[in-house]
């Protein structure tokens, strides 16, 4: 049960990379690709053994944060995951990132991206807050769009709340 | 005994001799109180021409499904008819249609020539032994059957209900396959009964939410085109779209067309916050209509135009709330417990239909524009979106079902809560917008 998630979301980060970085890979391949959303976008992820890699960033520091129901107010250990993020970026310069925002099933779908916006805001503050400049980061939300987990109990909903830090090379905008 | 009957359960019967069609006596209230189905009979339409036989028997059995589709009719079988029609012109045994309890007769004919179909109808009254309106005839490219069909399915419920109908309509929405946690979505588009699914997008990217223009012309929809949401404007014709232009580093989505189609008001976030602004179809003249530390979004105009319902969790928790069109300050409408979300004006302006949460369920409901006299037509784990029909008498939405299996599909029900039905779409869908009335 632990290690599934965290091959998720490793996939999800290649794919969304891909997604969300129209500049390096041309405005039309812009879109998540049909046949995988959590496809290989490209980029050389690297190994998780290796501290430099965004693989290890999204392992080992944890790219993920989550949230309580309806709230984008920070957890104690949101805050740690996000410190942890924060020195990875300040000692990787090379790289950017996007924060994703995620609700759980159990709301409607405009408000859901408005929330996880707001969750993604949450987390990117607390980057820039923690000394990571806001040019090197930017937000989108998925609402209830990307589950991670896609049961309908509390276990789930828990997982899909929340907010991902993805990790692409550029400096950022 | 049995007209007696009829007119104290079904309240189906007004005064006699009335001479305007539109008051005659066969007539059903669309009110809460329909219970019993008006019983009609409709013979297959009679082939005019050779080679008409089986276009006949298909329109008749679309307006068959429209009448029937509604709740508020039910046929009797062709097999009880006694009376058979070999020409349009036959003159109707109104002694043969009370016999089985008809109380309305649906007597048509259909003729083809030169890639073109004709159709001609007459609506009869059983018990006042006469003609319901004038006959009437309409044509149309052969390709085009069922709208012909729909469009007199849409006069007959007209002239018994005295509100115009809503079968020659259509619905966009979005058509969903894969598995949960990698949805895939695109646009379509289809004949409001289903028929006719043809798809406006690809999948390649996630699409939300498409709607209407007043005139059916274009939809506007969000799309993760970009890698971010943003609205993009489609002409269903050509199947041509283009993105609206947004201030870079924000996300927009939830738009939705002015009744006068010159404007389209729609949700923008910028640094977490999401509020409310307006622009002219042409991209240009974007304006802030909110702003408050709040989520506002799920927009609606008024059908007159004047004002807008929105949510809002400025309360803590999202709740419906209407203001000018312009902006200013809203009016909380729903104080009911739970949540509120996804306010639509009825194109009467009577009511506004809303997603509601609550104790872990969702319902689709109704309330009076001041939030007064709540009504929730339907429960379910995920009701949401509700759109209405061109007569704001019926009600689509999304319900999907829960789990790692769940998967969406779209329902209709009556604003009086009955008649839900499940509303084919060529496999799972989500987000349906129904269009106006189709010219």
């Amino acid at each position: 049960m632990t290690f599934a998630p965290k091959a998720m979301i490793l996939l999800a980060v290649l794919g969304l990379a891909a997604c969300n970085n129209p500049d390096k890979y041309g405005a039309g391949s812009g879109v998540v690709d049909p046949g995988g959303a959590y496809g290989d976008g490209g980029i050389s992820q690297g190994s998780i053994s290796d501290p430099n890699s965004p693989a290890y960033f999204a392992a080992t520091v944890g790219d993920k944060i989550l949230f309580a129901v309806d709230q984008s107010t920070l957890s104690p250990e949101a805050r740690t995951t996000l410190a942890g993020q924060a020195q990875w970026l300040a000692a990787h310069p090379q790289y950017s990132a996007i924060i994703e925002g995620h609700a759980d099933e159990q709301g409607t779908r405009e408000y859901n991206l408005a929330l996880g916006a707001r969750r993604a805001n949450s987390a990117q503050e607390y980057l820039i807050s923690q000394g990571v400049a806001g040019t090197r980061l930017r937000t989108v939300s998925y609402g209830k769009e990307r589950p991670l987990a896609v049961c309908s109990t509390e276990d789930c909903y828990a997982q899909n709340r929340r907010a991902v830090t993805v990790i692409s090379l550029g400096a950022g905008s | 005994m049995l007209r007696i009957a009829l007119a104290a359960v079904a309240a189906l019967m007004i005064g006699p001799g009335v001479a305007l069609a539109q008051q005659g006596p066969l007539r059903i209230e669309i009110t809460d109180g329909v219970i019993e189905p008006l019983p009609f009979a409709l013979p297959q339409f009679v082939a005019e021409t050779g080679d008409a036989g089986q276009m006949a028997a298909d329109i008749t059995a679309v307006i068959s499904s429209d009448l029937t589709g509604t709740g508020l009719f039910r046929e009797i079988p062709q097999s009880a008819h006694i009376q058979r029609f070999s020409a349009f012109e036959t003159p109707v045994s109104y002694a043969d249609w009370q016999a089985i309890n008809a109380q309305a007769l649906i007597v048509g004919g259909v003729s083809m020539a030169g890639g073109k179909v004709v159709v001609k109808f007459r609506l009869f009254d059983i018990y006042s032994g006469q003609q319901l309106g004038e006959g009437q005839q309409l044509a149309a490219s052969s390709g085009s059957w069922r709208r012909l069909a729909h469009k007199v399915a849409d006069v007959i419920y007209s002239r018994i209900t005295g509100e115009s109908g809503y079968f020659d309509s259509r619905v966009v929405f979005v058509s969903e396959t894969g598995p949960k946690n990698a949805r895939l979505k695109r646009l379509a588009v289809m004949d409001y009964d289903g028929a006719n699914v043809q798809y406006l997008t690809d999948s390649s990217t996630i699409v939300l939410a498409p709607r209407f223009s007043p005139t059916g012309d274009r939809v506007l929809y969000t799309t993760f085109e970009t890698g971010f949401p943003r609205i993009k404007m489609l002409n269903v014709g050509n199947v041509s779209a283009q993105l609206l232009p947004e201030i870079p580093g924000t996300m927009t989505f939830a738009p939705r067309f002015s009744p006068d189609g010159t404007s389209i008001v729609y949700s923008m976030e910028q640094g977490g916050n999401t509020d409310l602004w307006k622009m002219g179809v042409n991209g240009s003249g974007a304006a802030r209509l909110t702003n408050s530390p709040a989520i506002e979004t799920a927009p609606s105009y008024s059908p007159d135009g004047s004002r807008i319902v929105f949510e809002s969790d400025r309360s803590g928790t999202q709740q419906l709330y209407i203001m000018p069109a312009g902006g200013g300050e809203p009016t909380r409408i729903s104080f009911g417990e739970g949540r509120y979300g996804t306010p639509v004006w009825s194109p009467r302006g009577d009511l506004i239909a809303f997603t509601k949460q609550h104790a872990g369920r969702f319902h689709i409901g109704v309330m009076r524009t001041d939030g007064s006299e709540e009504r929730l037509l339907t429960a379910s784990f995920l009701d949401e979106g509700p759109t209405w029909s061109p007569n704001g008498r019926v009600i689509m939405f999304s319900r999907e079902s829960s789990g790692a299996g769940g998967s969406s599909q779209l329902y209709s029900v009556d604003i009086s809560g009955r008649n839900l039905k499940a509303v084919s779409s060529g496999g799972a869908a989500s987000d349906p917008a129904w269009s106006p009335l189709l010219p």
